[in-house]
C-alpha cells in the first residue's frame, strides 16, 4: 500500500449522507444570497401608470437651457477675447522696449 | 490678414448679438421643441473645433516634416482655439441632451471621441506652457493623432447606432432653420479667424521676443 491510499480512508454510510446534507445546504445558501441581494434592489415595474403632471425633478425648463448655452458661450468667447488682448498689448510693449533698446 | 481682425470680430459680435432675434423666429422642431434651438450655436461651435483639429493638425505636420518655424505659431493658436470651441460644444450639447433624450451624457462613439480630441488639446496647451525646451516637437506629433480623429467623429454619427443626429440633418434643414444656421454659421467662422490670427500673431510675437532677448545676452 503506497503513502496516497493510506491517506484516503473511504466514508462511511453516514459519512456520505453528511456529505449530501451539506452540500444541498451550500446549493441553498448559494440560491438565497442573489434573492435576498434582489429584494434590496428596485423591483422592475409591472405595468406604467401615467401621471397628469410631470413629476417634480423631471420640470426643466427648456428656456434655462437654451439660456444657459447661449450665456456660457458669449461668456467664453468674451473671456477669450479678452485674454489675447491682455497677452497681445503684454508682448507687443515689451517687444518695442526691446527694439528701441537696440537702436 | 490682421487688418482684417478688427472688422471680422466686430461683425462676428455684432452678428452673435442679433442672432437670439433671428433664432427666436425660427419654426419649433417636432418632437424636441425650443430645446433644439441650442443647435444653432452648438452645431457652429463643433465644426469651428473640428476645423481647429484639421489647421492644428496640418500646421504641426508642416513644422516636424518641414521644418516652418511659423507652423508651430499657428499650430499652437488652433489648439487653444480648439480647446475653446470644443468646451463651446461640450457644453452646450450636455444642456440640449438633457431635454432631448434625458441625459446629460451618453458615452457614444461622437461623444466619447470629442471629449477625447478635447482632452488632446488640453493636453497639447498644457504641455506647451509646461513642458519646457523641446515640447513644440512632442506636441506637434500629438497634434497629428488628434487630426487623426477628426473623421472618425464626424461619421461615428452614420456608422454607429447613436442617439446624436446624424449628419444628414444638416443638408436637408428647412430655409427657416437654415437661414439661423448659416447666420450664426458665418459669425462663428468670421470670428474663428480672427481669433486665431490674432493668436498666431501673438505667438509670432512672443518668439521675436525672446530671440531679442537671446541677442541681448550674447552682446
Amino acid at each position: 500500500m503506497n503513502r496516497v491510499t493510506r491517506v484516503v480512508r473511504p466514508i462511511g454510510r453516514v459519512g456520505q449522507w453528511a456529505q449530501a446534507v451539506v452540500q444541498v445546504m451550500v446549493l441553498l445558501i448559494a440560491l438565497a444570497i442573489p434573492a435576498s441581494v434582489d429584494a434590496t434592489q428596485p423591483q422592475p415595474p409591472k405595468e406604467f401608470v401615467p401621471v397628469d403632471e410631470v413629476p417634480p425633478g423631471e420640470q426643466i425648463p427648456a428656456i434655462n437651457l437654451v439660456a444657459a448655452a447661449y450665456g456660457f458661450v458669449w461668456l467664453a468667447v468674451l473671456g477669450y477675447v479678452w485674454s489675447i488682448a491682455r497677452r497681445l498689448k503684454t508682448v507687443e510693449t515689451e517687444l518695442a522696449d526691446l527694439e528701441s533698446r537696440r537702436r | 490678414m490682421r487688418t482684417l481682425t478688427t472688422p471680422f470680430i466686430v461683425l462676428s459680435a455684432g452678428m452673435l448679438f442679433v442672432s437670439p432675434w433671428i433664432i427666436n423666429a425660427a419654426p419649433y422642431e417636432s418632437t424636441m421643441g425650443l430645446v433644439q434651438k441650442v443647435f444653432y450655436f452648438h452645431f457652429p461651435a463643433a465644426i469651428m473645433f473640428l476645423l481647429a483639429a484639421l489647421i492644428c493638425g496640418v500646421n504641426s505636420f508642416r513644422f516636424l516634416f518641414f521644418r516652418k518655424q511659423s507652423a508651430d505659431g499657428w499650430a499652437l493658436a488652433a489648439a487653444e482655439l480648439g480647446l475653446l470651441f470644443g468646451a463651446l460644444t461640450l457644453v452646450t450639447g450636455p444642456l440640449w441632451a438633457r431635454k432631448a433624450w434625458g441625459v446629460w451624457w451618453v458615452w457614444d462613439p461622437r461623444l466619447t471621441s470629442s471629449l477625447l480630441l478635447w482632452m488632446i488639446f488640453g493636453a497639447y496647451v498644457l504641455l506647451r506652457q509646461y513642458g519646457g525646451p523641446g515640447s513644440e516637437r512632442l506636441s506637434a506629433g500629438m497634434a497629428l493623432f488628434g487630426m487623426l480623429n477628426v473623421p472618425f467623429i464626424y461619421y461615428s454619427v452614420n456608422v454607429w447606432r447613436t442617439l446624436h443626429p446624424q449628419t444628414s440633418v444638416v443638408p436637408t434643414l428647412p430655409t427657416d432653420m437654415g437661414i439661423p444656421l448659416w447666420f450664426c454659421f458665418a459669425a462663428f467662422s468670421m470670428l474663428f479667424t480672427a481669433l486665431l490670427t490674432l493668436r498666431a500673431t501673438l505667438e509670432h510675437q512672443r518668439v521675436r521676443v525672446e530671440a531679442l532677448y537671446l541677442l541681448e545676452d550674447e552682446v
